[in-house]
């Protein structure tokens, strides 16, 4: 009796010993995912901060303060104010001598070259189009704010590191003393920087923007949606709809799926041998690119569309029919219309897919360097996300806060996107 | 004149056809709508159609031939002596003929039969577009025209309608098919002229790659060489880290989401973990370029290791990171649709939640959630910009993952940007490369939809 009721004992210990290990192992497992699940969110919220962190200044601008003389000797040496001759006057000898006045121990032509190069190259044409537009300053004296240079503008914005020696530095010790100077005397100020707003892409870059990447990517999802749109509906309709089992749509069917998972670069060189090479259209240009991505989220546009074609009833379908209405009057009048949300929010997911695509565009040759805002469809020009690794590429300090900047709007179009497929969803789902 | 004035104008015809068209079989029938085989809507979606059709499928042949129609004509006119040069002699000529016509400057002197030729060239494709203009517009008008006329009460316009539609819906559908045979085709061919010059068992085979080369065949020592394994090695270096990362960190959560978390925090938690997935990877290329490469050069050197600045482990964990939401997304798919049921019978015999997940669910889940992985790896493998910007350019066959490698995407985006020759071994390759990744991407898909299309079919 005694015995047995040890050995009673003995087996309860054992078991609560296990016991006590199996929810150690229990709380460690739970513990494991809920770390992972940390770790997922870590990133996104790293990812994000860095971004945003790098990126936040670069929509502020440094201007400068200059006393400007315009000169009538340099601008119109004879009184003369004809467009033409005003437009090819040395403006930038205007900003020298401005500069000259103020800092008149400069002498050294080295440290004289130097110290013009505080003053971006572009505020020359500000100057230029101030007279321009109003010949009747020429001979005055203004105070005129003009866009500073991008490493003076990264001293102001402090991602310059003082404590390195002078010779490591892009900013030298008699630039720091200039600027400091500049300060003392109120003028130094930042501003909202619209240039990245209006300007397409520059060397410069206190100078460039991304207007000319914004259409540009506009242009291309302008023919992506143009021709994906209609095309998959069209193709979704028919596999869903009217297609006969056999084996024919057995292989179209496959082959969507399998179009859905082709690595993005490969659609790029399908662009490049058949549109580039075979028709002979342009490179670079939104037509092709807007082609080739086309081709790329037509599947992603296929699968959902039959996704949403499929949660139509059925008794839909045939109380159309009952009243006599013709198999292509009940999926043109009452079946796609029904599905049209879905396939819209299919149609949007596709559509972000594509504006944050590189790869393919890059075979196609949208990587050039270009400068004017696309005006059509067929003029060169580069898209958002080519735009941020061209400036990912550059070796100026600006250039990575403007790249992040530049991802910071692309990501805003991106969210704003899957938000609208979200709301879309939401507003229309319905449950029959 | 603008083609797409022309597009509009057509439009603009299309609509007049359909209203021409639903007007005549309304007076034909004296507005008694039902004496008529169709709606009158659909006489004039039928006239509308011949109207527009015909006119746009002519001006796509148009445009398709006039540049070369044009080209041999302005050919002709030139001097025998630039008739008769080498052929891509005398498409730098044209090219400079095409942009003088333009007015852009060329670099050398315009010369006198230049000028001549410009003119020329652009007189006739003036002429062309007039005429092109004129054509597609009476073409159309009198398509449209005769489509009206022939309007009668029996015309089953109906039914011609819905063939068209039905015609179009078919077409669409088969552009998938078209879309792989172009890419098949378009790869293929640059590949056999590739292997033409190379041959396929040093390009599969050969351990060393370096495709520089020779501009002028006297140069020396740069004849190219192209043995694929390199960049094959470092591809699956990168993608093996990236898995590495991404494989229990997407399982752990998606077992997380599906097992444990409360019905709050899943809604709150997973759109923020999908997140990952909608970010285009020219950012996660910029990421890991710029913050996660320095961090690991940087953590190196504070312990002694000589880390590479592009390291083939900075491209693999940002990559990892990419992945996660797919291998997250698909895993929790398959984890849910394990049936109750098999929960319920292992917490009966008293297992714990962890127990069952590991001993029951996870089992049943295996091949879908293998099917997942094969799918993420085959995105790892295609995946581009990430390891264009993190991963380096020089062929390094190496295990270390502290090493720059270069992939396959790498190097056929380094071939084929910038100025290029068609013909050039050097270009070529990228186009073999990009065949033998098609390949090895499409026999993962294959499988991996396979094994999850398989295992989903069990529970139904």
């Amino acid at each position: 009796m005694n015995n047995q009721q040890q050995q009673h004992k003995k087996t309860m210990d054992r078991v609560q010993k296990g016991l006590d290990r199996r929810y150690r192992q229990e709380r460690h497992f739970k513990w494991l995912g809920l770390g992972a699940i940390m770790l997922g969110l870590v990133f996104v919220s790293f990812l994000f901060i860095t971004i945003i962190s790098n990126g936040y200044t670069a929509f502020q601008q440094t201007y400068v303060k200059l006393d400007v003389f315009y000169d009538p000797e340099m601008i119109a040496p004879i009184g003369e104010t004809d467009p033409e001759l005003l437009s090819r006057a040395n403006y930038g000898g205007l900003i020298k001598a401005s500069m000259r006045q103020m800092f008149p121990d400069v002498t050294n032509r080295r440290e004289k070259k130097v110290l013009y190069g505080l003053i971006s190259s572009g505020a020359t044409y500000e100057i230029r189009d101030a007279v321009m537009n109003n010949p009747e300053l020429i001979g005055t004296k203004q105070e005129v704010w003009v866009v500073a240079d991008d490493d003076f503008d990264m001293l102001i914005k402090g991602h310059i590191d003082l404590r390195l020696p002078e010779s490591d530095r892009r900013i030298k010790d008699n630039q720091l003393a200039w600027i400091h100077d500049l300060q003392e005397q109120d003028r130094v100020e930042k501003r909202f920087n619209t240039t990245f707003f209006t300007a397409g892409d520059s060397r410069e870059p206190e100078l460039s923007g991304i207007k000319g990447a914004a259409y540009g990517s506009f242009f291309t999802l302008l023919i992506c949606l143009t021709l994906a749109f209609p095309v998959g509906v069209a193709a979704a309709v028919y596999l869903e709809e009217f297609a006969p089992k056999n084996r024919w749509t057995d292989i179209i069917e496959v082959n969507i799926n399998n179009l859905a998972a082709v690595p993005s670069i490969v659609f790029g060189l399908l662009g490049l041998a058949v549109f580039i090479n075979f028709f002979g259209l342009p490179r670079s240009v939104p037509l092709v690119g807007g082609l080739v991505l086309a081709l790329m989220t037509l599947p992603t546009i296929i699968i959902a569309s039959r996704a949403a074609l499929k949660s139509v009833p059925p008794s839909i379908r045939e109380a159309a029919l009952g009243v006599g209405a013709s198999p292509m009057q009940t999926i043109t009048h009452h079946v796609v219309p029904l599905a049209l949300p879905g396939m819209l929010t299919g149609t949007i997911i596709g559509m972000a897919q594509a504006l944050g695509e590189t790869a393919p565009l890059l075979m196609i040759g949208m990587v050039a360097f270009i400068v004017d805002v696309p005006g059509s469809v067929m003029d060169p020009s580069a898209v958002l996300p080519v735009q941020i690794y061209l400036w990912a590429d550059s070796p100026e300090r600006a250039f990575v806060e403007r790249t992040s900047a530049a991802i910071m709007i692309l990501l805003a179009f991106l969210i704003s996107m899957n938000l609208l497929a979200v709301w879309l969803r939401k507003k229309f789902e319905r449950r029959w | 004149m603008h083609t797409s004035t022309l597009i509009i104008l057509l439009l603009g015809l299309m609509s007049l056809a359909y209203y021409f068209g639903r007007k005549r079989s309304l007076t034909l029938v004296g507005g008694k709508v039902r004496d008529l085989h169709s709606l009158p809507s659909y006489y004039g979606m039928q006239t509308a159609m011949w109207c527009g059709i015909p006119a746009l499928i002519l001006l796509a042949f148009w445009l398709s031939f006039e540049e070369s129609v044009v080209t041999g004509m302005v050919v002709e006119s030139l001097p025998q002596e630039v008739q008769n040069l080498p052929p891509e002699r005398l498409d730098l000529v044209l090219n400079d003929v095409r942009n003088l016509s333009q007015g852009d400057i060329v670099s050398s002197t315009v010369d006198q039969t230049m000028q001549q030729a410009a003119d020329h060239y652009t007189s006739l494709m003036s002429i062309s577009h007039m005429a092109l203009f004129v054509v597609a517009l009476s073409v159309a008008i009198l398509a449209g025209l005769w489509a009206q006329r022939t309007i009668t009460r029996e015309q089953r316009a109906r039914n011609r309608v819905e063939k068209a539609i039905n015609f179009f819906l078919l077409s669409s559908s088969t552009l998938a098919i078209f879309t792989t045979v172009g890419i098949v085709l378009s790869v293929l061919f640059e590949s056999v002229r590739f292997f033409q010059q190379i041959p396929v068992t040093e390009f599969l085979f050969g351990l060393e790659w370096s495709p520089q080369t020779a501009i002028r065949p006297d140069q020396v020592g740069s004849s190219g060489v192209f043995g694929s394994v390199p960049l094959f090695a470092g591809t699956m270096l990168i993608t093996l880290i990236a898995m590495i990362v991404a494989v229990p960190i997407g399982l752990m959560s998606a077992i997380y989401m599906a097992e444990y978390a409360s019905k709050h925090f899943r809604t709150l938690a997973k759109p923020v973990l999908e997140v990952l997935a909608g970010i285009p990877t020219v950012v996660y290329g910029f990421f890991a370029a710029l913050t996660v490469a320095p961090f690991f050069r940087d953590l190196g050197t504070d312990i002694g290791l000589t880390v590479s600045s592009e390291s083939a482990l900075a491209a693999g964990v940002v990559m990892g990171i990419m992945i996660i939401p797919f291998v997250s997304s698909l895993s929790d798919d398959v984890i849910n649709a394990v049936p109750q049921a098999m929960r319920d019978g292992s917490y009966g015999l008293g297992a714990t939640r962890s127990e069952t997940i590991r001993n029951v669910i996870i089992p049943a889940a295996l091949p879908g959630i293998v099917g997942g992985v094969l799918l993420a790896v085959s995105r790892a493998i295609g995946e581009t910009m990430i390891v264009v910007m993190a991963a380096g350019l020089s062929a390094n066959l190496t295990a270390n993952p502290l090493e720059a490698v270069t992939t396959v995407t790498v190097q056929i985006v380094t071939l084929l940007v910038g100025d290029q020759e068609f013909d050039s071994a050097k270009t070529l390759a990228a186009f073999a490369l990009a065949l033998v990744l098609f390949v090895i991407t499409l026999a993962l898909n294959m499988i991996a939809l396979h094994i999850v299309r398989k295992y989903r079919e069990q529970y139904e």
